[in-house]
């Protein structure tokens, strides 16, 4: 059906952004593919990653740095037993630096990148616009692209209500910079003085009546103010979203869709790939994560399940005849019995839904990738190693040396 | 812990990491109220518009329809919101008019801080204001609100606003939405979550964050997805000796040779609930809030069958 690896996938782009629904796995996910390809393909990989959980966090040596890279130590994958050819770095999101450093870098000159960094509204719109995490971490992204330091840059997507929110974010920031709108928030000060009153624009006036009813004339002075100066950043912040644009619709960037075999996050994946197809994204490969055995599919086992709860009693009976100290109930044995029975039919019935679902997948990229269920969770680099042979299956199976 | 009240209120909010079942819970809850005879209003606000899928019912807008006896739904819409609360509370002359109000909009869902969120907000506390001073029949209204990242914004938007609005009619808008919102005869924030790492964290952060930055009461933590403990700990001894050679020999010659998958199931299912049950008792360790646990489904239903079946396990862990 594919034929095409997640390595070699991997070995021939620069950039991998990891999507999916919340709560699928994207972070680890990104964290593997990246340990992954730093371990077979080597050269320098970052994962660049939005909110791990904290063990993962510990396990990247993530800790207290916000937005600096940081690499992986050596020792680390040594205590693991790991043998790596090229360098794993990580990075992790603060999204109010990333902010600070971008007003710093398009402002015209220090005053003005002051006067916006220090304007209450500032604070309040970085923080709680929340298409701006979306926006500040593909230009994160762009920016560490451009510095050339690494060959493979693998990114974790911030949790989004609609997960591809992120893509046109770029966009959007280019429109609300370049747009009416912000001309007319600007408008009172732009005229400002005595002439002020009869230049405001026509078409402005019932904006501003009812912005002016809403919130009060003080508040639409301090937005005003603080967008006016948010303005002289125009030029530099709508070349540089079209330039992110541009970074992802490059053939050096492939984006890998993260899914579990669940109804609802499958559906969303499918409708993601859809999406990124329909908008000439690269879509490389559709990852199934956490995926249950295939043996809870096999007939065999049904049948020995059923046999198990059927013929509890007297298959409890037999065993406490075997005269091992810890079988020498027959009602335990029987009751024991029963309950793993009935428990390999319950996730059964879920390994079932699961090979339905993957029947039932349409669109399937180059690499369909299947992550099995860990025991526990992965935190940290043998965990990450594990998953990471699953993604790169064929380098698995081939002997060291 | 004493079970919550929570079907005593007139005001429930759940919210949750993605991916928890948090939509899921929310029907549930309102399936559980129309049971008992209330008249129930569910508001979807992270609106995928398919909160409806749980009551096998199609897809609901801005304006509210029965979806389940009982539970009517709505979904939000934020320009509606603003639509709805320029008519009745400024009587501003240009409702037909798309225009200029479609900028407004555009200005206050991209620029100012908290507007979107609080024409959100508003609309829910609006619904509540309604059915106390009788003009709605609501007993009670669910809303399946945002996600964990962003709920504490949304529920402190009244407050924010008034921080930044020194004056005019949106500031007074707001207080009787935090008189709605701070009573604990009345609301309740709810969080759900799932025995996992990140789900437990963020439920801890939440909480803390919540009694820290907002005056919303909280509620209950609803844990979804528990696995059931397969073995007390004899028996966990006898599971581990009949994976003998010996004892397995004599159960694949009756059963066959598919003992080995049972026995594997067994195993993988033992550590699976083992793994959740350390962040189950790291939760319970970190935040002292009743807990109401929803066990796993193994079953292959979903829409009003499995709604049905969360809100079973819910009315018991309510004591109903």
């Amino acid at each position: 059906m594919t034929t095409s690896s997640l390595e070699s996938l991997l070995a021939a782009k620069e950039i991998v952004v990891c999507c999916g629904s919340g709560g699928v796995g994207k972070t680890t996910i990104a964290a593997a593919a990246a340990l992954g390809a730093a371990s077979r393909l080597g050269g320098k990989v970052l994962v660049l990653t939005i909110d791990p959980a904290k063990r993962l966090a510990d396990a990247l040596g993530l800790e207290g740095i916000g937005n600096i890279e940081k690499k992986v130590p050596a020792e680390a994958f040594k205590a693991a037993g790991l043998e790596v050819r090229g360098e794993l770095w990580a990075a992790m999101l603060d999204t109010k630096q990333s902010w600070d450093a971008l007003v710093l870098r398009h402002a015209p000159d220090e005053e003005t990148a002051y006067r916006i960094l220090d304007n209450r509204m500032y604070e309040n719109i970085t923080a709680r616009f929340v298409q701006s995490h979306d926006y500040i971490a593909m230009e994160r992204l762009f920016e560490i692209h451009e510095t050339g330091r690494f060959d493979l840059i693998v990114i974790d997507t911030p949790p989004t209500r609609n997960a591809l929110d992120f893509l046109d974010a770029p966009k959007r920031m280019a429109e609300f910079f370049g747009g009416r709108l912000l001309r007319w928030l600007t408008m009172p000060y732009r005229v400002g003085g005595r002439r002020g009153a009869r230049m405001i624009n026509v078409a402005s006036r019932p904006f501003y009546q009812m912005a002016d009813r809403l919130l009060g004339s003080q508040f639409l002075q301090d937005i005003s103010e603080f967008f006016l100066n948010f303005q002289s950043m125009y030029g530099g912040f709508v070349d540089r979203a079209n330039a992110v644009e541009r970074l992802l619709h490059d053939r050096r960037t492939t984006f890998a869709v993260v899914t579990t075999l669940e109804s609802a996050p499958l559906h969303e994946a499918e409708f993601f790939c859809d999406q990124l197809m329909r908008r000439d994204y690269h879509l490389g490969a559709l990852i199934l994560n956490r995926t249950l055995p295939r043996y809870l599919l096999s007939s065999e086992g049904d049948r020995a399940a059923e046999i198990l709860c059927g013929e509890a009693g007297p298959l409890g009976a037999q065993l406490a005849e075997t005269g091992a100290e810890a079988l020498a109930d027959p009602a335990r044995d029987a009751r024991v019995l029963k309950t793993i029975g009935e428990s390999f039919q319950n996730f059964a019935v879920v390994a079932k839904r699961e090979a339905e679902l993957r029947a039932e997948l349409s669109r399937v990229p180059e690499v369909l990738a299947d992550v099995p269920a860990l025991d526990s969770d992965v935190g940290d680099i043998t965990g990450l190693a594990l998953i990471a042979n699953s993604l790169f299956p064929s380098t698995s199976a081939r002997r060291p040396g | 812990m004493p079970s919550p009240d929570l079907l005593g209120r007139r005001l429930l909010f759940f919210t949750g990491k993605g991916g928890v079942g948090k939509s899921t819970i929310t029907a549930a809850m309102a399936l559980l109220a129309a049971e008992h005879g209330k008249r129930v209003l569910v508001i979807e606000v992270d609106a995928k518009g398919n909160i409806t899928d749980r009551f096998e019912s199609r897809p609901v807008g801005f304006s509210p329809r029965e979806v389940y006896p009982g539970v009517f739904a709505l979904a939000m819409d934020t320009e509606a919101s603003l639509r709805e609360y320029l008519k009745l509370n400024l009587r501003v002359p240009i409702v037909g008019r798309l225009g200029p109000l479609a900028r407004v909009l555009d200005f206050v869902a991209t620029a100012a801080p908290g507007v979107k969120e609080v024409l959100t907000i508003g609309k829910v506390c609006w619904e509540v204001r309604e059915a106390l001073e009788g003009r709605a029949d609501w007993d009670l209204v669910v809303v399946d609100a945002a996600a964990t990242g962003h709920i504490i914004s949304q529920l402190g938007a009244p407050e924010a606003i008034r921080e930044l609005v020194a004056v005019g009619p949106v500031r007074s808008q707001t207080e009787w939405m935090t008189d709605i919102l701070d009573d604990p005869a009345l609301t309740a924030l709810n969080v759900v979550a799932t025995p996992e790492e990140m789900p437990v964290e963020e439920t801890i952060d939440l909480v803390g964050r919540a009694r820290e930055e907002i005056d919303v009461p909280l509620g209950a933590v609803i844990v979804n997805r528990v696995l059931p403990e397969l073995f007390t700990h004899a028996d966990e001894e006898a599971f581990d000796a009949l994976c003998e050679p010996g004892p397995a020999e004599v159960l694949s010659g009756r059963a066959g040779s598919g003992v080995t998958a049972v026995i594997d199931g067994a195993r993988l299912a033992v550590s699976l609930r083992r793994t959740r049950a350390t962040h189950l008792s790291r939760l319970r360790n970190e935040v002292d809030l009743p807990m109401l646990y929803v066990p796993y489904l193994f079953s292959r239903t979903h829409g009003l069958r499995e709604t049905r079946m969360v809100a079973e396990a819910l009315s018991n862990e309510l004591g109903l």
